[in-house]
């Protein structure tokens, strides 16, 4: 086996952290995701520009400079706040939250797109079927739209997810204890860059596969019901 | 908020957009050299051709592009061999450093656009070409190539975007690309919020220059469909 100069189970505790990361940051993206593409298709014209300014900014800035002007932004921004409340003590945004704020932004962006162009493929006469049979708003979302959605979703939302994992290694610059910080300290303590870089490499790597598998595994099951052709 | 500084320090700010600039061209031009043949090897039905291919695209797009910059940077340097070779002028010299993590990543993804657009070409087309008694060479130069050319656009401009919001991981190398220029700015000036909003502008602006020029290039190429746009699945 590879020595790792005992450097093994912290490298571990940094993957926690990455995947602790990735899924806060998937659920505050799916949220946003679909609150983006509702407002997206909104009748509701501010809510249209509202959502296409989110899409377009976040799109197109870096997500490392996402991360940064989070990191550094927010604490800024709740203390100015804060002090009008009459709050002045200082307040710190970790890097943890800003990370999650920063890739949950992120992952919502792309996904109001995946979002928008699965709830656009079901047929209005599902919905009208829904309405017809005496189904709220709400209700109908939730046992129709909602699982076809997730189905048609599925495969861009993998392919985001994906993305996310190994964005969360830009989390590392702000101080997170993730895998790449993990391997950051045990680089400047042995000199040996390649080494743990390269583990680090194949952590990601065999995330990576987990996350392709699991994808998968719900791909197949949210379309139990569909007949193959 | 106090956007004077933004105005001060927009001429540092231009110089870094340039650098970045630098890194994005260079990088994605030769990693479309890079990936070209890497696109062939793939869609090869043998697997001792189509192997290493495979293994090369799934490291790099399965990897974080922070990982791929730090051991081409910082890696590199532990074997002496390295150190002691021709190469080290260049491995010493982040700028380099960077444009090659930066290819090589970029070649990965590239590679698979384009052999996602020649194997979209319609088999018809492959036929015709036997028919007519083209070679495999022939076939490829005259008519399965331009024709992908045509067909990769859309999401070729894409993944130039992304090699653009990557190239800002050049500043973690101290690079001063855009954002490196404006992470130096604020160490100085204390004025996050400011700066970093117009270093995102200015990589907004950036995108939109290259989204325009895609436009027209691929209105160009694919002149001859007339209206109709042709999909390509998206590979990341």
């Amino acid at each position: 086996m590879i020595d790792l100069h005992g450097f093994g189970d912290q490298l571990l505790q940094g993957a926690l952290i990455t995947v602790e990361l990735a899924m806060a940051s998937l659920g505050v993206g799916l949220v946003l995701g679909l609150l983006g593409a509702a407002a997206k298709l909104s009748s509701i014209a501010p809510l249209r520009w509202l959502a296409t300014i989110y899409t377009t900014i976040v799109r197109g800035i870096p997500e490392l400079l996402t991360v940064l002007i989070i990191y550094f932004g927010a604490t800024i921004v709740l203390m100015a706040i804060a002090s009008q409340f009459g709050y002045d003590d200082y307040i710190e945004v970790g890097p943890f939250t800003a990370g999650v704020t920063a890739l949950g932004l992120t992952f919502g962006a792309y996904a109001t797109e995946v979002f928008r162009g699965a709830l656009q493929s079901i047929p209005k006469g599902q919905h009208e079927a829904a309405t017809a049979l005496g189904m709220g708003a709400f209700r109908k979302f939730q046992r129709i739209i909602l699982p076809q959605v997730w189905r048609v979703a599925l495969p861009g939302l993998g392919n985001l997810f994906l993305v996310l994992l190994k964005d969360t290694a830009l989390v590392s610059i702000v101080g997170l204890d993730d895998i790449m910080r993990k391997a950051n300290i045990a680089v400047s303590s042995t000199k040996q860059p390649f080494l743990f870089y390269a583990t680090a490499a194949i952590m990601y790597l065999l995330l990576t596969i987990i996350s392709m598998v699991v994808v998968t595994w719900l791909e197949k099951r949210a379309s139990r019901g569909m007949r193959r052709g | 908020m106090d956007f004077s500084v933004v105005v001060e320090y927009f001429p540092r700010l231009l110089e870094g957009a340039w650098v970045s600039v630098q890194l994005v061209a260079l990088s994605v031009v030769l990693g479309a050299l890079v990936a070209l043949p890497i696109a062939l090897a793939r869609i090869s039905q043998n697997w001792w051709i189509k192997g290493f291919p495979y293994a090369y695209i799934f490291f790099f797009r399965g990897t974080p592009l922070l990982v791929q910059i730090f051991l081409v940077y910082y890696g590199a340097s532990q074997f002496d061999v390295v150190r002691e070779s021709f190469l080290w002028p260049i491995l010493r010299e982040p700028y380099w450093c960077a444009i090659i993590a930066f290819t090589l990543n970029t070649s990965a993804y590239t590679a698979e656009i384009f052999r996602g657009a020649i194997q979209a070409i319609p088999e018809g087309e492959v036929e015709a070409c036997k028919v007519v008694g083209m070679t495999k060479a022939q076939m490829y130069r005259r008519v399965l190539l331009p024709r992908a050319f045509g067909i990769v656009l859309p999401a070729y401009g894409n993944e130039i975007i992304l090699m653009l919001k990557g190239s800002a991981l050049a500043s973690t190398i101290t690079i001063l690309d855009l954002t490196g220029m404006a992470r130096t700015i604020i160490a100085r000036t204390y004025t996050p919020i400011e700066i970093f909003l117009a270093a995102g502008g200015i990589y907004l602006a950036i995108s939109m220059v290259i989204i325009a020029i895609f436009r027209q290039v691929e209105k160009r190429q694919n002149r001859y469909l007339g209206t109709v746009s042709i999909k390509v699945p998206d590979k990341g």
